[in-house]
């Protein structure tokens, strides 16, 4: 969706947070995406830039400067308001998220094409006042997913299954862990009762912070 | 035989699987980047006081093994946090919420290396002089 405005001054670095390679080779295959597609199956980045979903953003200058910390990448927390009895999203929440998705697209397009001139690239205060705080717990969380990762390719699943355990109590605002870590579905999806649990148990909380743009 | 990670770096060090990693000094320095000296744990300029306990939680001698030193309770003890295996024998020491926070706050995005889906190492300091949309997805 990007790939026109990707030039000399501008490149998009698209990474899969995912433990198992081959569970997200075949979207790579289907997608044959002009831009790099990295794998990061420790996660490293929700350590490092205090990620805590899929798809989540950071825009980074020509100088190496972050000008939009960590966000949504185009999507809206829209899944309280799946139609079960339906199999899909309440009409008026779908043309949300797609309302958001564009403006998020536009937002992009135009930082690629403006750089620094471009509305949507914050100065330094704004973008500090929007960098998500980390907590102990979180850290800690991220210090124990990573070692569960790792005990999980030695072929220690009990063990690396306590530690995940931990990471989920440790840090309960991360879907990345969450879903990460939990049951999939045949599809691969974390979508099973659990998950929905757990969205259905955030009640009115709002799980994204509002961003200066339409719809999101 | 004991694993130490970080994120960065993997090795294999002599010590003892145990609730908490006691390396000698060689290894200390080799798992850690970090070196012990007469005023504690050390690394480039900054040092972090050995603790007046000296109730040996933080270094000991080994009768047989030598002088030790308790690395996962000096992580600790800098703010950071460490997760060890439930059999004790692999460690992670992992990166402090103060530190995540300060770099995050500096506006200077945190550099890594990770591979392609061919194997082949990218960096993100590899993208400098162009603007980056660093952008994450996952298949589940």
């Amino acid at each position: 969706m990007f790939e026109q405005v990707c030039d000399e001054d501008f490149v998009i670095l698209s990474v899969a947070m995912d433990a198992n390679i081959e569970a997200a080779r075949p979207w790579v295959t289907e997608a044959a995406p002009s831009y790099v597609t990295l794998i990061d199956q420790n996660h490293l980045l929700s350590s490092l830039y205090n990620m805590v979903n899929v798809p989540q953003a950071v825009w980074i200058d020509e100088q190496g400067r972050v000008v939009r910390p960590t966000e949504t990448g185009g999507s809206i927390d829209i899944l309280r308001e799946f139609d079960f009895a339906a199999g899909g999203f309440k009409p008026e929440a779908a043309a949300r998220a797609q309302v958001a998705k564009a403006s998020y697209i536009d937002a992009v397009k135009d930082w690629a094409v403006n750089g620094s001139d471009s509305e949507f690239a914050y100065d330094p205060k704004q973008a500090r006042s929007r960098v998500p705080s980390m907590s102990e717990d979180m850290a800690a969380a991220h210090t124990k997913f990573q070692l569960g990762q790792y005990l999980a390719r030695q072929g220690r699943a009990d063990e690396a299954e306590s530690l995940f355990a931990e990471c989920r109590d440790l840090h309960p605002d991360s879907w990345n862990i969450f879903r990460e870590t939990t049951e999939k579905m045949d599809s691969g999806i974390a979508a099973g009762e659990e998950f929905w649990g757990k969205v259905m148990s955030l009640g009115d909380k709002q799980y994204y912070a509002t961003i200066d743009m339409e719809g999101m | 035989m004991v694993t130490v990670l970080t994120e960065t770096s993997e090795i294999g060090v002599s010590a003892v699987a145990g609730d908490a990693l006691w390396l000698n000094s060689a290894d200390v320095e080799n798992a850690t980047g970090w070196q012990i000296t007469a005023e504690g744990f050390c690394k480039d300029d900054v040092c972090v006081a050995r603790p007046a306990d000296a109730g040996g939680d933080y270094v000991r001698s080994h009768e047989v093994r030598g002088d030790e030193v308790n690395v996962s309770a000096f992580w600790n003890l800098m703010g950071k946090p460490t997760a060890a295996s439930p059999r004790g024998d692999v460690w992670f020491l992992g990166a402090g919420a103060d530190a995540r926070n300060d770099a995050l706050l500096s506006l200077e995005a945190p550099d890594f290396t990770l591979p392609d889906f061919d194997g082949k190492l990218h960096s993100l300091s590899d993208f400098r002089r162009k603007r980056v949309l660093l952008i994450t997805w996952a298949s589940w």
